[in-house]
């Protein structure tokens, strides 16, 4: 497998461990006005304000506390966790070191996806080289009384568990079935202690952060959504991989960064984000325009929509849990009403009912895997309801 | 099975409950070892587990079915999974799809008489810029075509160094 990284990032500029060094020498509370400063938001998709998750899980009263990484990367599109752990784990296991010396914790978690299992080795001896140098273990140098150990959990396979409460319920050793909220992992989280979890790229930014001080990142970006941010841009183009923006790019500087032409239209956010036409690739990629995940698919002219949407309905009729209703019956009907589509047996007023569906899916679905499932369907339907309707009629699986 | 044979698993899986010291917490990690080693859960397997831990079997049966990379049937020695990813060119995958089922004489889903092999669709596995993917018990193989095919099941019985050793990750 070849590298996926594309030009110069951020991670190959920072010297690892530089954070770390700069963190043993401040105060908890001092890190965490630090990442506030920076106005770092969670890279996961979320989108939460990184320093408030570190206050909360510290001012919370428990029986210890945990630090979560989160490389579920389930979403379809998004292969950059998986190149910032081949490329960068040091920073991303530098960056649960800070988050343990704010918050007091002394066990971190890494959750790595059974699909990356091949990694796992790379990942243990990393760990193992930090505790050889005295960055993980027993007495970090700096702070005598600062414990921080790491260990790696394989995952079972389930989309649903890269939601952090279903990932807690999986290292419970239980079905990764999502937990009401609240209580917030940060008050209740891993067996009932305050519990911190990012994903993989948010914890790597915190030691780019540290390094390089609040103002540079705070400096970058745009006012609602400071700093840079990987993407994984896959699809119909020259040049996929994974790129690093600045947040407030538009949608054509992109696709022209990465090579594309004759472009149908782009899904934004994976599976559970939304097809973007033509007509909007003015628009901007940042928390005040389109919210980002990082799985970016770009789809030529030759694509069949109505087969990008079937393929996104059949991800989510595999993966829901089960739990909730509309969630695991909407998406089946949602599914139907495609192969409808493409037999050329669906009327318009079918298929105004399914959409009624979606967004009864999207209001009454417990977690985000449901309120998100039909959000590419309706986008495609909504932008390219023509190229669905009147087709041949003919009788396919 | 020959009951002293289910009376040697029943006591292995015994042995493995105590090694995380009868932690229901441990669940898990249990029946990845279990899968590891039989590659499935067995119905008796949940039975075994369920009593070591003192919980119902349902409990151990939930989870079982709730993740892809548990299973209540024997897969085969070499699970052999084809991403779906839609970022990927659809014809070429469909090529490979086809030699696929046409070298080991099954569909997808299904796996060979003999137990060698079996054959799954997977979602996307994070090699959307790379594809199409195969991954052979979770060795991956990107840009991959039709015609390495028949090198790539060659080397699986050959023992050659295009696959992870069987039952392992």
């Amino acid at each position: 497998m070849k590298s996926s990284l594309t030009g110069k990032l951020t991670f190959a500029l920072v010297e690892p461990d530089t954070g770390l060094a700069h963190a043993v020498t401040m105060s908890p509370p001092g890190i965490v006005d630090e990442l506030r400063r920076s106005g770092l938001r969670g890279r996961g998709g979320g989108g939460f304000e990184v320093a408030e998750k570190w206050r909360l899980c510290a001012a919370a009263e428990g029986p210890g506390r945990f630090i979560v990484c989160n490389a579920a990367e389930g979403e379809p599109g998004s292969f950059k966790d998986r190149a910032i752990l081949q490329g960068f784990a040091q920073l991303v296991f530098e960056g649960m070191t800070i988050a343990a010396a704010a918050v007091g914790a002394s066990r971190g978690i890494l959750y790595l996806r059974r699909e990356y299992g091949y990694m796992a080795a790379h990942m243990e001896s990393v760990l193992a080289a930090r505790r050889h140098a005295g960055l993980l273990g027993q007495c970090i140098p700096g702070r005598g009384d600062f414990d921080f150990d790491i260990s790696i959990h394989l995952g079972d396979g389930a989309y649903v568990c890269g939601q952090e409460t279903a990932l807690l319920e999986y290292l419970e050793g239980r079905r990764g079935e999502p937990r009401n909220r609240p209580p917030w992992p940060t008050t209740r989280g891993l067996r009932g202690a305050p519990t911190v979890v990012h994903n993989v790229e948010t914890f790597a930014w915190v030691s780019c952060v540290l390094a390089r001080g609040a103002a540079w990142f705070k400096n970058l970006g745009t006012a609602g959504s400071p700093g840079l941010k990987l993407f994984s841009v896959s699809g119909d183009c020259q040049r996929p991989g994974v790129y690093e923006f600045q947040l407030g790019f538009s949608i054509s500087e992109l696709l022209e960064t990465v090579g594309a032409e004759r472009v149908k239209g782009v899904q934004i956010g994976g599976a559970s984000g939304r097809m973007i036409p033509p007509s909007q690739f003015h628009r901007t990629i940042a928390m005040e325009d389109l919210p980002y995940g990082g799985a970016i698919i770009v789809f030529g002219e030759e694509r069949d929509m109505l087969d990008v949407a079937g393929n996104y309905l059949r991800f989510f009729v595999r993966e829901s849990c089960g739990q909730c209703v509309p969630c695991r019956e909407g998406t089946r009907r949602l599914l139907d009403g495609v192969e409808r589509l493409r037999q050329g047996r669906c009327p318009a007023v079918h298929l105004d009912r399914l959409c009624e569906l979606g967004n009864t899916i999207r209001l009454t679905s417990k977690c985000g895997l449901g309120q998100s499932a039909p959000q590419a369907f309706l986008s495609i339907v909504s932008h390219y309801r023509r190229e669905l309707m009147g087709r041949e009629r003919h009788e396919r699986g | 099975m020959l009951t002293t044979e289910r009376d040697r698993i029943g006591l292995e899986i015994e042995k493995l409950v105590r090694s995380y010291h009868n932690d229901c917490g441990a669940l898990i990690a249990i029946l990845q070892e279990v899968q590891r080693r039989y590659r499935h859960v067995s119905q008796y397997a949940m039975q075994v587990i369920a009593d070591a831990l003192d919980v119902h079997p349902a409990q151990v049966f939930s989870v079982v079915s709730y993740y892809r990379f548990l299973s209540t049937t024997p897969r085969g020695r070499f699970v052999i999974q084809l991403s779906d990813c839609i970022a990927h060119d659809a014809v070429e995958r469909a090529a490979v799809a086809r030699q696929l089922e046409n070298d080991l004489g099954i569909r997808f889903g299904e796996t060979t008489v003999d137990g060698l092999f079996s054959l799954e669709h997977t979602g996307c596995i994070g090699m959307c810029d790379q594809g199409p993917v195969v991954s052979v018990n979770g060795r991956i193989h990107t840009q991959f075509t039709a015609d390495r095919v028949g090198a790539l099941l060659r080397d699986c019985l050959g023992g050659g160094d295009m696959v992870a050793a069987p039952g392992r990750d």
